[in-house]
């Protein structure tokens, strides 16, 4: 395996059908995922009705900005359309890049691992030639190239080895694996669902099963894609896997944003096949485009995308084990638990008060959290530390701005994990105006004090 | 790679084994009868609480008439009985937010307090008013009747002058009684619909945000955050203000009933958790038994005990909030702050877990 590796050449070509491909299939789901997104309301709902937005650190300048929001969309929207169609290819998929991760900046509360694949696969399709074959750009220019490098498109399957690797090995943990949680949980309020409903999901060892062939597969997965004597049944898997997760969970356009990443794992004749059929029944197009063999990158450009790439790959290994610098309870903390595939890995949940207080008088009154924040975001805020304390810091200033004097703001929070009775989260006698929002530890939360600990990673 | 098949083999017959010997032993379904539980819920609770409601109510109204028609003193104490018995049945029925309760607004044009008095004097001086506008939610229902029997005046005299010798005092009458007749409308109006909906009622047992159960359990947590906790306890005495507000108390003029139906309240909230039948001390199916299946009886006892305890803490108060704000306010949040524990039981240990779809829920999850 090393060996392959080192012996990995960066000059070999491969056909360009599965690169095109996926540009389609990414840009259609890209596209139908914003229709969806604006046809549940959820643009008015997420970002224009709440006051109060919530911040990654270092990005406040990002908000929603009124009714341009929708505008925001649409140019999101249609610049995946384009993507899809490969029409002014690298412009369409610049645009979509920066409109699509203003979307997400604009509110930490909507945070999805699945946005942060989007954004990642996104960037790297910014470099990649997946106009080469089989776009517009390729039938304007009357030249479409029938081989492109082959590391562009193991790029794209180095990513979903990361994801799904990185997502195995943070069940490797007790809770997932011996207490058979998030699961247990999840599975048995699904009793409403038709056949299964009462019987499978209220089975303990229906959880503990699930547990631990949902950790084997997005551990073996990749190695059995890469394989061909493999791939197609590992491609079954993918199908059941993703479908039944949907079925279970609220996760919208992901599963089937995955099921169709993992079609560049095939090989080119499959791609051609579906390219050769769209060519047919659906573009009934009989024309031939001049063909060139070969696409290069000029010898700069294939140099500068290849640093990029290292340094990326580099940080997209390492990124998702950041947390292992912060002490404590990762579940409890949360300190590096984002952008991590840690998908559905537990099941959180708060509530968090706050109190103003005249540190001169000591005098104090209590917030009504509805009176800022949306239900949603109340949901969020009240188990996430940095919510916390961002919302601290907008409480302590609006009440500054309103008059009050020497404002204190203290939180009085709890937090139930994976089914343990709920325990104090936050020091109560911390004023949290005081502390400063960075990537250091937070000392004001308080240390994870159930009896049952999780080990693991 | 030869060897990754054969681990990933092992694996597998490993995993097989585990489950099949999980298989032998006794298979735990989940037995737990959501249905069962909403018919406790309507049988036991709800319809009997409804009833004995529309009883006290149909008696507050013919009270009305007798008082309107003869005011004098006993006519006027006899009033202010019906309306405190009405008034304590209705604490346990507010925390039912469904069906025409729900499309009604019922709570809100039953128990909005404190009343805004000027709404109040200006329909009767204008005498052209609409009881089902949104703006007059704060001018009628038990908190105008407080004012209008114990709030017009300092002494009962006075407060007789204003129905017998006052110049407008036709427009004081009529005015009990629109309220009254508002009043009962509203609940036989309701309780006439949940009667003939409950068999359609206690089937509405899927886990999604509009069904029966769930809908019940989340306005059953909001009714006690906000109706009991915040609005009996935590904005009278100064909680979410600079400072107390004793006359938000509920019963402000009557003044000496806020305890009392404080307590009614707490107890109706906890004989719903507890399943325990309508003024009987049998009890069924409920939201307690629903946890101890769960296996989460960790949670179920932590509850009943925290209800005992604030129970306990809201004895110790006066019978007039108000008077207990100005004199001891701390035993006052004292008893909030048990309250409050209790939020957290219900709204963050018990929700996660029946990991009921919450109604805001809509977005994607991960």
């Amino acid at each position: 395996m090393l060996m392959k590796i080192l012996k990995y050449n960066l000059k070999e070509q491969t056909n360009a059908a599965p690169l095109a491909i996926f540009r389609l299939f990414f840009g259609l789901m890209m596209f139908a995922s914003i229709v969806r997104f604006w046809a549940n309301g959820w643009i008015e709902k997420l970002y224009l009705v709440p006051e109060f937005h919530f911040s990654y650190l270092g990005f406040s300048w990002i908000k929603p900005i009124g009714n341009y929001t929708y505008l925001l969309f649409i140019i999101c929207g249609v610049s995946a359309l384009f993507v899809a169609i490969g029409y002014k290819y690298r412009i369409a998929i610049g645009i979509f890049f920066l409109s699509f991760l203003y979307i997400e900046l604009m509110d930490k509360t909507t945070y999805l691992n699945h946005y942060y694949f989007i954004s990642i696969v996104t960037f790297l399709l910014l470099f990649l030639p997946a106009n080469a074959y089989f776009s517009v750009d390729a039938f304007l220019r009357k030249k479409q190239y029938q081989q492109v490098p082959k590391w562009t498109i193991d790029s794209l399957k180095l990513m979903l080895f990361i994801i799904y690797l990185s997502a195995g090995f943070v069940k490797l943990n007790s809770d997932w694996l011996f207490r058979a949680m998030p699961l247990k949980i999840w599975l048995p309020s699904k009793y409403d669902l038709p056949i299964i409903g009462e019987n499978l999901m209220q089975q303990n060892w229906f959880h503990f099963a699930m547990s631990w062939s949902g950790m084997l597969y997005d551990l073996t997965i990749p190695f059995l894609l890469l394989y061909k004597r493999t791939r197609f049944v590992a491609f079954l898997f993918v199908v059941f896997f993703h479908v039944f997760t949907r079925v279970l969970f609220p996760i919208g356009m992901f599963p089937f944003i995955m099921i169709v990443s993992a079609l560049i794992f095939f090989d080119a004749t499959l791609h051609n096949k579906m390219i050769d059929f769209l060519r047919k029944y659906v573009l009934k197009s009989k024309r031939v485009l001049l063909s060139t063999p070969n696409f290069y990158f000029s010898k700069v450009k294939r140099k500068v995308v290849l640093a990029i790439f290292s340094v990326f790959f580099i940080v997209q290994i390492l990124f998702p084990w950041r947390s292992l610098c912060y002490p404590g309870e990762l579940f409890w903390t949360e300190e590096g638990y984002r952008f991590s595939w840690r998908v559905m890995l537990m099941e959180k949940a708060g509530s968090t008060n706050f109190k103003i207080v005249n540190l001169a008088t000591g005098r104090s009154f209590s917030v009504n959290n509805t009176d800022f924040l949306t239900a949603f975001q109340e949901k969020q805020m009240s188990y996430q530390p940095d919510f916390i304390l961002e919302y601290a810091h907008f409480l302590g200033d609006h009440f500054t701005k309103q008059g009050h004097k020497n404002v204190g703001v203290f939180a009085d929070s709890y937090v139930a994990l994976n089914g343990r009775l709920s325990t104090r989260f936050v020091d109560e006698k911390v004023d949290l105006y005081q502390q400063k929002a960075s990537f250091s530890h937070k000392k004001w939360i308080l240390p994870f004090q159930s009896e049952i600990k999780i080990k693991g990673i | 790679m030869f060897r990754k098949f054969i681990l990933l083999f092992v694996a597998a017959i490993a995993i097989n084994a585990c489950s099949s010997s999980e298989e032998m032993s006794p298979i735990i379904t989940d037995s737990f009868d959501r249905s069962a539980l909403l018919e406790n819920i309507a049988d036991n609770i709800m319809i009997p609480a409804y009833e004995d409601f529309s009883v006290e109510m149909s008696a507050l109204k013919s009270q009305g008439e007798v008082f309107t028609t003869t005011p004098n003193q006993m006519n006027l104490e006899a009033l202010r009985v019906s309306w405190f018995a009405a008034y304590k049945s209705w604490q346990y029925i507010e925390m039912f937010d469904i069906g025409k309760a729900e499309d009604l607004q019922f709570k809100f044009y039953m128990n909005i307090y404190p009343v805004t008095v000027s709404d109040i004097e200006g329909n009767i001086a204008s005498e052209s008013y609409d009881l089902n506008s949104v703006n007059n939610q704060d001018a009628q229902g038990f908190p105008a009747l407080d004012y209008l029997l114990y709030g017009l005046a300092d002494t009962d005299a006075a407060i007789l002058d204003k129905y017998v010798t006052a110049e407008n005092k036709e427009s004081y009458k009529n005015y009990i009684g629109a309220v009254l007749e508002q009043m009962n409308t509203l609940t036989t109006t309701v309780v006439s619909d949940f009667k003939a909906q409950r068999n359609s009622f206690v089937i509405s047992i899927e886990n999604t945000a509009t069904s029966n159960i769930n809908k019940l359990i989340n306005d059953y947590i909001y009714y006690y955050e906000k109706g009991l906790r915040a609005n009996k306890f935590g904005i009278p005495s100064g909680v979410f203000s600079d400072t107390p507000l004793p006359e938000k108390v509920e019963g402000r003029y009557n003044s000496t009933v806020s305890k009392e139906l404080a307590l009614t309240a707490v107890m109706a909230v906890q004989n719903l958790f507890e399943g325990k039948h309508y003024k009987a001390s049998t009890t069924g199916v409920s939201l307690k038994s629903y946890l101890i299946k769960l296996d989460r009886t960790d949670i179920a006892t932590s509850t009943t005990s925290q209800f005992n305890i604030a129970t306990a803490q809201i004895e110790t108060l006066a019978d007039s909030f108000a008077t207990q704000i100005d004199t001891d306010n701390i035993a006052m949040t004292k008893a909030y702050d048990e309250l409050q524990i209790a939020v957290r039981l219900l709204k963050l240990d018990m929700l996660q877990a029946f990991n009921i779809s919450v109604d805001y829920q809509d977005a994607d999850g991960d």
